[in-house]
C-alpha cells in the first residue's frame, strides 16, 4: 500500500479511466464504469488526505522521472498542505458532476463522462507538479476537455463563448511560458522548489510577477480579465459549471501560492497595492454587477469572481501587514477555506439552477416566480446555499470571510470596510435571487408543473450541504491540515530575493 | 454543571431538527410535542442553572470545542455564565416556550406548522447560543444566526409579496449593522489579539491612548471607534433610528413570532450587547453620547409614529421601537443594569400584548385595523385583562412591572453627566406621554366603545358568528406572562439595588460621576447608585414614584386617550385638521422608507446597471477584449496581402532577411 505511487495514480487513475469509458462505452453502462472510477480515485484521494503528515512543510509522497534529461525536465510530484484539500475537493465534485450528468445527458454520454474524467486527472496533475514544464503542460492541457465541454455540450452562443474563453486565458500563457523558460536559463532547473530558491534582481522579478498576474489572473479569474467566465458559465452544460466555479478557478489562485509569492516575493510585495485594488474591485463592483443580472448563472458567476475576490485579497494582505506573521498566517487561511468552501457552495449554486434548467429550459430570472410551492425540498437546499453564498456564519463560506477581513482590519481599516460591504451587497444580490425565484405566488404554468427534486439530486445536494455546514461549524480539519505549509509559505513569501534591507526594497 | 449548559441550546436544536427534517413523518401533534419538550428542558435547565448562579454565586467560563486555531489565535466555542446570561437565558427560554405553547392554537390550521415549530424552536437555540457565549466570535454567530431565522420566520407565508419584501429588508438592513459588527469585531482582534471575552476585557485598558488612523493626518481614538461600530451592529439589531425601518415591516410574519422575536428577545441581543461589552463602551465618551442620542431621538420619534397606526400590530411594534429607543438611551447613561432590567420587564409585557393582539386578531378572523373592532371586552374577558395589564405595565403604571424600570432608566439618564443627556431627557420624557396616549388609544379602541366589526365581518364571510375568547392553548399562555408582568418589577431590589450584575457589568464611574472621589470599583451607574441607597423597599419606591414627571405625563397620556376614544373624538379631528402637515409627516414614517427606497435600493440597482453597461460591456469588453481582437484581426489582414503566392516575391523577402541576418552578425 505504501509503495504505491498514490500521486501518480491520481493523475492517470482517471486519465486512463476517461478514455476506457470511450473504448468499452458501448459494451458497457459508461455512467457506472465512469461512476466507479471517481469513487475509487476518491478513495485513493482520502487515502493521501489520511496518510498526509499535516506537521510537515515538506513536499510528501514525491515521485520524480526523468522526462527529457538534456533540459532537466522532470516527471515531478509532489503534495503539501495546499495542493492536498484542493485534491480532495477535486475528487469529491467530479463524483457529483458523474452523478449529475445520470439522467440530464443524452448527447455523446460517454465523451462526456470522459471528458471530465479526463480534467479531473489533469487537474490533479496540476496540484501535484514540481516541475514547472510538468506544470504548464497540465495548466493548458487542462483547457482542452474544458473546451469540449463547452464547446459540444454548450448553448447556443458556444462557440462565441469558447473563443472569448481560448483567447483571454491563451493570451496569459504565452507571458507564463516566458517566464518559466526565463527562470529556467537563470537558473539551469526546471524544478519549482529550485525556482523559489532562485536570487532575482527586481527588474525580471517584476516583469515575471506581471506575467504570472495575467496567466493565472485570468483563470482566477480577477478584474478586469474576468469577462469570460459570465459567458463561459452561461454556455457550458451543468457539469461544466460546475468544474469550472468550483475547481477551476482555484487553480489560478493555487498558481499564485505555488510560484507568484514563493518565486517573486520583492515583486509581490511591491505590487501588492495592485492586486489588493483588484481584489477589491472585484469585491465591490462585481457585486453591483451580480445585482443587476437576469440570467441566474450570470449572476452565480459574478458572485464567484466576488468571492474569488477575498482569496487573492487575503494572499496578497500579507504585505501590508508590517511582518506579522500570525495575522498573515491568518489572512491566508482565510483565502485558502474561502477556496475550498466556494468549491462547494459554487458548485451546489450551479447544481440546483441545472436542476431548475432541467426542467423549465430557461435561466431567466423573470420566468420563475414561487418554486417553494412546488419544491419545497429544493428551496430548502437553495435557501440554505444562498444563506452560505452570503457569508452566514455556521456555514463555510462565513470562514474565509471573515479571516480575511479580521486579517485586512490589521492592514488598514479601509480595506476592511471594503472588503466587509460584501456582507451588505452579497446578501442583497442573493436574497433577491431568492425572493424572486423561490418565494412568492406560482408565477406561471411552467412553475404550476414543477415536480421536486429527485432521489438522486436531493442526494447531490445533501453531500454539499454537508460539507458546507461542516466546514461552518468545524474548519479546523482544514485550516490544520494547512497551518504547516502556510508558515513555510511565509518564510519564502516575506525574504527578500534581490539582496536588499528588506522586502522590496532592492535599490 | 457543563454538561447541562450543553443540554440547554442543544435541546431546542435536536426539536428543531426533528420538526424540520422529519415534520411530515412525525405529524402536527407530535411535532409541537417534540419541540415543546426541547424548549421545555431548556428552561427547566436555565431555571437551575439560574439558582447555581444567581443563588449560589457561582460562575463558568469555558470552551466546548476548538473552531479552529490560527497560530496565535485562538478561536473556540464555549460558554460564558454569570448573572448576565443566566437572567437572558431564564427569559429567552420562558417567553419561547410561551409562544411555543401559544402557537399550538395560533397557527391551528396552517399548512406550515411543522415548518413553524422548527422555526422558532432553532430560534430558541441561536438566541441562547447568543446569550451564553464567551466570545465574540460565538456572539457573531448567534447574532446572524438570529437574523437567518428572523428571515426565515417573517417570510413564513411566502407567497405574501408583502411578507417577501418585508424579509429581505430586514435581512440587508440587519447586515448593515452587522456590517460594522463584524468590522467591530475586526478591531478587537487587530488590537486585543484575541477574541475571547475574558482576555479582551483583561487588555482592555490597553486600547486608551491607541488611535486609528481613518484619513491621512486624521485619526481617532481606537477604543470610540471600535465601540462605535460595535454599535452600529447593536443599531441594527435593537431597530435604532436609522436602521429602524425593518422592524414595522417584520409584522408580516405571524403574531407569534412579533411576540418573540420582534419584541421579546432578538430585538434586544443589541441591548444585551452593549451591557456585555460594557468594559469596551465606558472606555468612550463619545460612544456613550452618540448611544445617548440615537436610542433618546428613537424612543421619542418611533413612539410618535404609533399614535397614528391603525394595524394594531404595528401599535406595538412601534411601542417596541419606542422601548427598545429607552434601554439605548440608558446604555448611553451608563446605566446598564437599568437597561437590562428593562430588557427584561420588558419582555414579559410585549410578549404579553403580541399575543393579545393575536388573540384579538384570531377572534377577528384575521382583521388587523383597530378601526373595525371596538367594544370586545365582553367577548374576550380574558384577553381583555391580559391586554389591559400589558398596556399599565408599558406605559409604567405605578406597582407594574414597567413602572420601576423605566423610571429606573429616566432617573439614570436625568444623572448622567453627559452632554447628550440634557438632549435625551426631555426626549425620554415626553417619550412617557407619548407611550401613553398610542397604548391606551389603542386599547380602548379595540376593547370599548361601539363594535364596529359586525359589518366588516358580513363583508369576508357573511357569517354572523361573534367573535369569542381563543382557546387555552392561547389564553394560557397569556395567564403566564401576565404574572412576571406585574411582579418582575419588584426583582428591582436584587437585581438592581443590590448589584446584581457586578461581575457582568462594568461602569467607569470616576469618568462619569459628579464626584471622582467615589467608590469606582462598584457596576453601578451613579443614578442606580443613588437610587440604591435612597432604596426602601418597593413600596416606597412607588410612593416616591407618584410624585414624579414620569407618573404625571403617563397619566396626562392615558386620560387624554380616554377622553378622545371614550367620549369624544372631536379633539382627534381638530388635531387632524389643523396638524396636517404633522400627520402626514407620521403617516409617511417620516419618508425613511420612501427616501431608502429611492436612494440606496433603486441607487444600488442603477449603479449595477451602470457599471454592467458601461465597466462589463463597453470598456472589458467592447474595448479591452474585442479591441484586441479586432487589432489582431486588422493585423492578420494586413499581414494578408503580404501573402501573394507569388514565388519572387516570398525569395525577395527572403533574401533581405538574409542580408539583415548576415549584417547582424558581422557587425554585431
Amino acid at each position: 500500500m505504501f509503495d504505491l505511487p498514490i500521486l501518480s495514480l491520481l493523475i492517470w487513475l482517471p486519465i486512463l479511466g476517461g478514455l476506457g469509458v470511450i473504448l468499452f462505452g458501448r459494451h458497457l453502462d459508461s455512467r457506472l464504469f465512469a461512476l466507479g472510477i471517481t469513487i475509487i480515485s476518491f478513495f485513493i484521494s482520502l487515502i493521501l488526505l489520511v496518510q498526509f503528515n499535516s506537521a510537515s512543510a515538506e513536499m510528501q509522497f514525491q515521485e520524480k522521472l526523468t522526462w527529457v534529461s538534456s533540459f532537466n525536465i522532470n516527471y515531478h510530484l509532489g503534495v503539501d498542505g495546499f495542493s492536498v484539500p484542493l485534491i480532495v475537493l477535486n475528487s469529491l465534485i467530479t463524483i457529483l458532476v458523474v452523478i449529475a450528468a445520470w439522467e440530464v445527458i443524452h448527447y455523446r454520454i460517454t465523451q462526456y463522462l470522459a471528458a471530465f474524467l479526463v480534467m479531473e486527472g489533469i487537474v490533479n496533475g496540476v496540484f501535484m507538479a514540481l516541475d514547472a514544464v510538468l506544470f504548464y503542460i497540465l495548466f493548458e492541457a487542462m483547457l482542452i476537455p474544458l473546451f469540449l465541454i463547452i464547446g459540444i455540450w454548450g448553448g447556443k452562443r458556444r462557440v462565441y463563448a469558447t473563443l472569448k474563453f481560448f483567447l483571454y486565458t491563451f493570451f496569459g500563457s504565452v507571458f507564463l511560458l516566458i517566464s518559466l523558460i526565463y527562470l529556467y536559463q537563470v537558473g539551469g532547473s526546471f524544478s519549482i522548489t529550485d525556482m523559489q530558491k532562485l536570487p532575482l534582481a527586481i527588474l525580471p522579478q517584476t516583469l515575471i510577477f506581471l506575467s504570472f498576474l495575467l496567466a493565472f489572473g485570468v483563470k482566477i479569474p480577477m478584474w478586469p480579465v474576468h469577462t469570460w467566465l459570465p459567458d463561459a458559465h452561461v454556455e457550458a452544460p451543468t457539469g461544466g459549471s460546475v468544474i469550472l466555479a468550483a475547481i477551476t478557478l482555484k487553480v489560478g489562485a493555487y498558481a499564485l501560492i505555488r510560484l507568484a509569492l514563493p518565486i517573486v516575493p520583492d515583486a509581490a510585495a511591491n505590487l501588492s497595492s495592485l492586486v489588493i485594488f483588484l481584489s477589491l474591485t472585484a469585491v465591490v463592483y462585481i457585486g453591483f454587477v451580480a445585482l443587476v443580472q437576469q440570467d441566474m448563472k450570470k449572476l452565480i458567476a459574478y458572485s464567484s469572481i466576488a468571492h474569488m475576490g477575498f482569496v487573492t485579497l487575503g494572499f496578497f494582505i500579507i504585505y501590508q501587514l508590517n511582518k506579522d506573521t500570525s495575522t498573515a498566517i491568518l489572512a491566508i487561511q482565510g483565502g485558502m477555506v474561502q477556496m475550498v468552501s466556494h468549491g462547494f457552495i459554487s458548485a451546489a449554486l450551479f447544481l440546483c439552477i441545472g436542476i431548475l434548467y432541467d426542467r423549465m429550459h430557461t435561466r431567466d430570472i423573470n420566468a420563475y416566480g414561487g418554486v417553494a410551492n412546488k419544491m419545497p425540498q429544493f428551496s430548502a437546499f437553495f435557501v440554505l446555499f444562498a444563506m452560505a453564498n452570503t457569508g452566514l456564519p455556521g456555514t463555510s463560506g462565513f470562514v474565509g470571510e471573515f479571516f480575511v477581513i479580521l486579517a485586512s482590519f490589521k492592514a488598514n481599516v479601509w480595506l476592511a470596510f471594503l472588503a466587509a460591504t460584501t456582507l451588505i451587497i452579497g446578501a442583497a444580490y442573493t436574497l433577491w435571487l431568492v425572493k424572486r425565484v423561490i418565494f412568492g405566488e406560482i408565477k406561471n404554468a411552467e412553475v404550476a408543473q414543477l415536480t421536486d427534486i429527485s432521489q438522486r439530486e436531493f442526494g447531490l445536494l445533501t453531500i454539499l450541504a454537508a460539507a458546507v455546514l461542516f466546514f461552518g461549524l468545524w474548519p479546523e480539519p482544514v485550516t490544520d491540515l494547512m497551518g504547516a505549509s502556510i508558515e513555510h509559505l511565509l518564510t519564502q513569501a516575506l525574504q527578500t530575493k534581490c539582496g536588499g534591507k528588506m522586502l522590496g526594497d532592492c535599490l | 454543571m457543563e454538561l447541562i449548559y450543553l443540554c440547554i441550546p442543544l435541546a431546542p436544536l435536536l426539536g428543531a431538527i426533528a420538526a424540520g427534517l422529519f415534520g411530515k413523518q412525525l405529524g402536527r401533534t407530535n411535532s409541537h410535542r417534540i419541540t415543546i419538550l426541547g424548549v421545555s428542558i431548556a428552561l427547566i435547565l436555565s431555571i437551575l442553572v439560574a439558582f447555581d448562579t444567581i443563588g449560589e454565586g457561582h460562575t463558568y467560563n469555558g470552551a466546548v470545542y476548538t473552531w479552529a486555531v490560527i497560530k496565535d489565535f485562538r478561536f473556540e466555542i464555549g460558554f460564558l455564565i454569570d448573572n448576565l446570561s443566566a437572567m437572558m437565558m431564564l427569559v429567552v427560554s420562558f417567553v419561547s416556550l410561551m409562544v411555543h405553547i401559544y402557537t399550538i392554537g395560533y397557527l391551528h390550521d396552517d399548512s406550515g406548522y411543522q415548518r413553524f415549530f422548527s422555526y422558532i424552536s432553532l430560534f430558541t437555540f441561536s438566541m441562547l447560543m447568543l446569550v451564553m457565549s464567551n466570545n465574540f466570535m460565538q456572539l457573531f454567530f448567534g447574532w446572524e444566526a438570529v437574523g437567518l431565522v428572523s428571515y426565515l420566520l417573517i417570510g413564513f407565508w411566502f407567497k405574501k409579496e408583502t411578507a417577501i419584501f418585508a424579509n429581505m429588508k430586514a435581512f440587508i438592513v440587519n447586515r448593515i449593522g452587522d456590517f460594522g459588527f463584524l468590522l467591530g469585531i475586526g478591531g478587537i482582534l487587530a488590537f486585543c489579539g484575541s477574541l475571547d471575552y475574558a482576555e479582551v476585557f483583561a487588555k482592555i485598558n490597553e486600547l486608551t491612548g491607541q488611535t486609528i488612523s481613518i484619513l491621512p493626518g486624521i485619526s481617532w481614538q481606537a477604543s470610540s471607534f471600535i465601540a462605535l461600530l460595535l454599535f452600529i451592529g447593536a443599531m441594527g439589531k435593537s431597530a435604532q433610528i436609522p436602521l429602524h425601518v425593518w422592524l414595522p415591516d417584520s409584522m408580516e410574519g405571524p403574531t407569534p413570532i412579533s411576540a418573540l422575536i420582534h419584541a421579546a428577545t432578538m430585538v434586544t441581543a443589541g441591548i444585551f450587547m452593549v451591557a456585555r461589552m460594557s468594559p469596551i463602551f465606558e472606555l468612550s465618551d463619545t460612544a456613550l453620547n452618540f448611544i445617548m442620542v440615537i436610542g433618546a431621538t428613537t424612543a421619542f420619534l418611533m413612539g410618535l409614529l404609533g399614535i397614528v397606526q391603525n394595524d394594531i400590530k404595528r401599535v406595538v411594534a412601534y411601542s417596541t421601537l419606542s422601548q427598545l429607543g429607552y434601554m439605548t438611551a440608558a446604555l448611553g447613561a451608563s446605566a446598564y443594569s437599568a437597561s437590562v432590567f428593562h430588557l427584561m420587564t420588558h419582555a414579559f409585557f410585549k410578549a404579553l400584548l403580541f399575543l393579545a393582539a393575536g388573540s384579538v386578531i384570531i377572534a377577528m378572523h384575521h382583521e388587523q385595523d383597530i378601526r373595525k373592532m371596538g367594544g370586545l371586552k365582553k367577548y374576550l374577558p380574558i384577553t381583555y385583562w391580559a391586554c389591559l395589564v400589558g398596556s399599565l405595565a408599558l406605559i409604567g403604571f405605578p406597582g407594574f412591572a414597567g413602572f420601576f424600570s423605566k423610571d429606573l432608566i429616566i432617573e439614570a439618564i436625568q444623572q448622567s453627566q453627559l452632554g447628550a443627556a440634557r438632549y435625551a431627557y426631555p426626549l425620554v420624557l415626553l417619550g412617557v406621554f407619548v407611550t401613553a396616549f398610542y397604548s391606551f388609544r389603542m386599547f380602548f379602541l379595540v376593547f370599548h366603545g361601539k363594535e364596529r366589526f359586525i359589518a366588516s365581518s358580513d363583508k369576508h364571510g357573511g357569517q354572523h358568528t361573534l367573535p369569542h375568547e381563543s382557546p387555552w392553548t392561547i389564553t394560557l399562555p397569556l395567564i403566564l406572562l401576565v404574572i412576571p408582568s406585574i411582579f418582575a418589577g419588584y426583582l428591582l431590589d436584587p437585581m438592581v439595588v443590590g448589584d446584581f450584575f457586578h461581575e457582568a457589568i462594568y461602569v467607569n464611574d470616576a469618568a462619569h460621576s459628579f464626584d471622582p472621589n467615589l467608590n469606582s470599583s462598584l457596576s453601578q451607574h451613579l443614578a442606580v447608585q443613588t437610587i440604591s441607597e435612597e432604596f426602601h423597599g418597593a413600596f416606597n419606591f412607588i410612593l416616591h414614584g407618584i410624585s414624579q414627571w414620569p407618573f404625571i405625563l403617563a397619566m396626562m397620556g392615558l386620560s387624554l386617550a380616554a377622553y378622545i376614544y371614550l367620549y369624544n373624538d372631536s379633539l382627534a379631528k381638530w388635531g387632524y385638521k389643523k396638524l396636517h402637515w404633522l400627520y402626514n409627516l407620521l403617516d409617511h414614517k417620516y419618508y425613511a422608507d420612501d427616501f431608502n427606497q429611492t436612494v440606496f435600493a433603486k441607487g444600488s440597482i442603477y449603479l449595477g446597471k451602470g457599471l454592467s453597461v458601461f465597466g462589463e460591456r463597453i470598456l472589458i469588453d467592447g474595448f479591452m477584449v474585442n479591441g484586441t481582437a479586432k487589432a489582431v484581426a486588422w493585423s492578420a489582414s494586413v499581414m494578408r496581402h503580404l501573402q501573394t503566392g507569388y514565388l519572387y516575391d516570398y525569395a525577395f523577402v527572403m533574401f533581405g532577411g538574409l542580408v539583415l541576418a548576415l549584417s547582424w552578425f558581422l557587425f554585431f
